[in-house]
């Protein structure tokens, strides 16, 4: 499978089983472009192709030996024979991540938050720091061989569970060395109440935190107002970039969302990357049910794809600005193991409720139909695991002939139930926009190489 | 080439050979938590 396009004005070919890519120029993509449908390049370029362009008949020769050459280096046209499906297919999977939600409460009100403005719907409750322990000891249990367990604070907002994230943070530093652990903590905050010590503790402990801000002032106070009804941006970017500036080299992410009240998301990256000094910046489109008032539908697809292309271009030159959906690690991204294997919710990463109730991953909490179980009881619904373990891109009909099926894994499975009502039904906008988001980044990494202009 | 330059090779394929050890972060505890991204994650054997 081929997939040819035009990205910033640069002509592509990403050569789909192989991972090659490669940059062509304008005569090469008119050729390619009619014929990646095929299973493989005839020996000769059809009559029917060559009289359809306006180039001269031996230049087009001379295109088709190299993209013949290409394909017999396995470069181009590559089969997928080599990939097991039963890969992407985890038996019996430990579970090695957690989304472990300290506190169904939150000081923020924001107009789009999946998670009904804190409690998903069951009523505000900070995690006790014995539930917290629990779910550490199911992990330690549950993950087998492997070693590098991962914990994410969630909510809610965490830092109004602060007293169990610390505790929770002490006791697996207390017991991982006798299992074999290595415990990498996150966080996701909103910010509103960082200070020096939590800011500290955050620098020391937390392998890479999430703050959540919106973008330009604006857009940011519409979308995040405090339960009181004032804008979050002046109290939580000071705090921000403290805390950005005293973590150095360390991982960390602004992330944002747009909606269909904000769609113009570029001029907000711009703002966070450029006027607010924030070097790793990551946006999402707003998610929700039919109907929901600030969802990204396809009514806005085009406005969208357009707001990506024009972030694209602006940070083409800005290599120092890590925009997280334009990062593509083309030479030692994940195998292809990994890729075939899904998002991992439900099997490898589940979330965990104030109460203890085990979910496949945050956005099913509060569903009881998804409910696996309870880390008081031990309780584990391994049904509900195995149906999980079998998404992937072999399961999922609609990402049979995507081309960007080994790049998303076949997308979220939240996403295509919350839309679709079907975990094996990708959201089409989320596929879309993941396509444009992959052309961008593939072109940008085209053009810092110097092969394209 | 004249016409053609190659960005990147058959990365892809060559991962299977080494793949599979699960040690890698999961996806969604990245940055999104909304999509699934996986090819903007890092691969843990090298690092």
């Amino acid at each position: 499978m081929v997939h040819t396009f035009v990205a910033l004005g640069c002509p592509i070919a990403l050569d789909v089983n192989s991972g090659a890519v490669h940059v062509l120029d304008q005569m090469t993509y008119d050729v390619l472009h009619q014929v990646e449908g095929m299973e493989a390049l005839p020996e000769t370029c059809p009559e029917e192709v060559k009289t359809s362009l306006p180039y001269d008949g031996a230049e087009v020769d001379e295109v088709w030996s190299e993209l013949k050459e290409l394909q017999a280096a396995g470069l181009l046209f590559a089969k997928e024979d080599y990939i097991n499906p039963d890969w992407a297919v985890l038996k019996n999977a430990p579970v090695k991540a957690l989304c472990l939600n300290v506190a169904h409460d939150c000081n923020l009100r924001c107009k789009y938050c999946f998670a009904s403005t804190g409690d998903f719907g069951t009523g505000r409750k900070i995690m006790p720091f014995e539930t917290a322990k629990q779910a550490i000891d199911f992990v330690i249990e549950r993950s087998g061989k492997r070693r590098n367990i991962e914990v994410d604070f969630f909510g809610g907002e965490p830092l109004m569970a602060w007293d169990t994230v610390v505790k929770t943070v002490e006791y697996a530093r207390s017991v991982e060395k006798e299992h074999n652990k290595n415990f990498r903590f996150t966080i996701t905050t909103n910010g509103m109440l960082l200070n020096q010590e939590k800011m500290d503790y955050i620098n020391r402990e937390m392998k890479n935190c999430v703050l959540s801000l919106d973008g330009r002032k604006e857009v940011n106070d519409d979308h995040r107002p405090t339960a009181g009804g004032k804008g979050s941006y002046n109290v939580i970017v000071p705090k921000y970039q403290q805390l950005v500036a005293e973590r150095g080299e360390q991982e960390y992410y602004v992330r944002g969302t747009y909606t269909k009240k904000h769609p113009d998301f570029a001029a907000d990256v711009m703002h966070m990357a450029t006027d607010l000094g924030f070097r790793n910046v990551s946006v999402e489109p707003a998610t929700g049910k039919p109907g929901d008032p600030l969802a990204i539908t396809e009514a806005e697809l085009d406005a969208v794809k357009a707001e990506y292309d024009k972030l694209a271009a602006e940070l083409v030159d800005k290599p120092e600005i890590n925009f997280f959906h334009f990062f593509v690690d083309l030479q030692q991204g994940p195998c292809v193991v990994k890729r075939v294997r899904g998002c991992g919710a439900g099997s490898e990463y589940v979330a965990i409720t104030p109460e203890g109730d085990i979910y496949p991953c945050h956005q099913f909490v509060g569903n009881d139909k998804f409910k696996m179980g309870n880390v008081h009881d031990g309780s584990f619904d391994t049904k509900i695991s195995d149906t999980f373990a079998g998404l992937n891109i072999y399961t999922k009909p609609a990402c049979q002939n995507c081309w960007a099926k080994f790049y998303c894994s076949g997308g979220c499975a939240a996403g295509g139930y919350n839309i679709n009502g079907d975990l094996k039904e990708p959201a089409f906008v989320a596929c879309e926009l993941e396509r444009k988001r992959l052309e961008c980044a593939i072109a940008i990494k085209a053009i810092r190489s110097g092969m394209a202009d | 080439m004249k016409h053609i330059k190659t960005l990147n090779d058959a990365t892809l394929k060559k991962s299977a050979c080494s793949g599979g050890c699960g040690e890698c972060q999961t996806s969604c505890q990245s940055a999104c938590k909304t999509s699934c991204t996986v090819a903007n994650q890092q691969c843990e054997n090298q690092k």
